[in-house]
């Protein structure tokens, strides 16, 4: 049994008003449960739609690293006149090419990219050589105690502490999801501090410079926290995601 | 007296709108260059597209809340409220086959349709937004579903503008309407009958030589 509903000329409903609130509560329900929502997506969609050949999906927001540069446009040096410097407080000060880094002794890790305005890329793999290791090979005065790294865009700079540079997860990287660090991506080589957030992994990477204090880099001087652990800075206190 | 015109938008409800349309074009081509990777790498200068952007975000409620409570908002006010209603002619719209029946009012259910998620965005893009330029207070899972939520709202609004621009475009008596204040009679009583209806019979009830909606148009 069904009864066919009979709308009247002057029933009017209030869809407008529903409409606007139904999509003022989905934002909100995203705010607060919009992360495992991306998890999913990434999961599910991302491996289909990153084998579109049309290259649309790459306009749909799933699983993006958003291509962040400071300057007016994006530098590049070619791999085969790249350079890294190892300088400042050291024994033997280092000036290495980019084949001689790819012989060192490789680090490899997949963790996430988090940004410290929210956005996350899940699983990124990284390959490259462990800071430590060419502290080890420039040899450390007694007299260091923090590093800084400076970029060939010429204006970006980061900071870390002697401490937080020797540890297992923070590397000169040269290889991103198995290929080649490009060009946006800070190529041909970056740093990747994994536990902390985005703006601390310098992006086209030219020197590392041993000093004597910690010296805030871009972000930190435009008020970011120097100490820029994933969860645990920039207002959050609670356990690192 | 022959009505050739027919008043549509007054001037506050067109200055309304022609602020909130230049706000949203800055906000998405800042937006572009935040956001999209081809647009971003071309343009850089992050800081300064930030700060348009965040700018241009705060400034797009106030002109559509200063129309809302001035004095000349009378009108605004009263298309708030045709937007959000739908009648039986609104829903005879959406139908196959029906659409060139419906009596509409002033406004076709898409267009109740874009203006009611438009209002949305603006609230969910302004906390969204907030939430991740001022990241302070919240938590890492709040920031990344206020960037996922923003990023998905952002392409809403791309494609609700891109389309709106576009039929705005096809139909320039309709386009006149936001431009000049004025439609065609012709084009309100073929497009939008039970407005049409609406507005003449209150002008015939009104005192000849009184204010109305009917604007007699050159002879």
């Amino acid at each position: 049994m069904s009864v066919a509903p009979r709308p009247t000329v002057h029933h009017e409903v209030r869809v407008g008003r529903r409409v606007f609130l139904g999509l003022v509560g989905l934002g909100a329900a995203g705010i607060v449960y919009g992360a495992h929502v991306q998890d999913w997506l990434e999961r599910v969609v991302g491996p289909v739609i990153s084998k579109d050949g049309t290259g649309l999906s790459s306009l749909l927001p799933i699983g993006r690293f958003r291509i962040y540069t400071v300057t007016g446009d994006l530098p590049w040096r070619d791999p085969a006149e790249y350079r890294l410097t190892v300088s400042g407080l050291v024994e033997q000060p280092l000036d290495l090419g980019y084949d001689e880094l790819r012989t060192m002794v490789p680090t490899s890790m997949t963790r996430d990219f988090q940004c410290v305005t929210g956005w996350r890329v899940s699983d990124v793999q990284w390959r490259g050589v462990k800071v430590r290791d060419l502290l080890e090979r420039a040899g450390l005065k007694p007299s260091a105690t923090a590093l800084q790294f400076t970029s060939f865009d010429g204006v970006y700079t980061e900071s870390l502490t002697l401490e937080q540079a020797q540890r297992d997860d923070v590397i000169v990287a040269y290889e991103m999801e198995n290929e080649s660090v490009s060009r946006e991506h800070g190529g041909p080589v970056r740093l990747y501090v994994a536990p902390m957030y985005g703006y601390k992994s310098l992006k086209w990477l030219e020197g590392i410079r041993v000093v004597d204090e910690v010296r805030p880099g871009y972000w930190e001087q435009l008020g970011y926290d120097v100490d820029a652990w994933v969860g645990d800075s920039n207002g959050r206190d609670d356990a690192a995601t | 007296m022959i009505a050739t015109r027919v008043a549509r938008f007054d001037r506050t409800e067109r200055a309304v709108h022609w602020c909130g349309a230049i706000l949203f074009l800055v906000l998405i081509a800042t937006g572009a260059a935040l956001y999209a990777g081809p647009v971003s790498t071309l343009i850089g200068r992050r800081t300064l597209m930030k700060s348009i952007h965040v700018y241009a975000g705060l400034l797009l409620p106030i002109p559509v809340l200063v129309g809302l409570v001035l004095r000349s908002g009378a009108q605004l006010r009263a298309d708030v409220g045709r937007i959000s209603r739908w009648d039986a002619e609104d829903r005879r719209w959406w139908r196959r086959g029906q659409r060139g029946r419906a009596r509409l009012g002033k406004f076709n259910p898409g267009q109740k349709l874009n203006a009611s998620f438009l209002g949305a965005a603006i609230v969910v893009m302004l906390a969204t937004g907030s939430i991740m330029r001022w990241f302070e207070p919240f938590p890492d899972a709040w920031r990344t579903g206020a960037t996922f939520v923003h990023d998905w709202f952002a392409l809403g609004v791309g494609l609700a503008a891109a389309g709106h621009i576009a039929l705005a475009l096809s139909d320039r008596d309709a386009l006149g309407g936001m431009v000049r204040g004025w439609v065609p009679a012709s084009w309100a009583r073929a497009k939008r009958p039970a407005w049409y209806e609406e507005i003449a019979s209150a002008e015939e009830a009104d005192a000849v030589g009184a204010v109305g909606d009917l604007v007699t148009g050159p002879q």
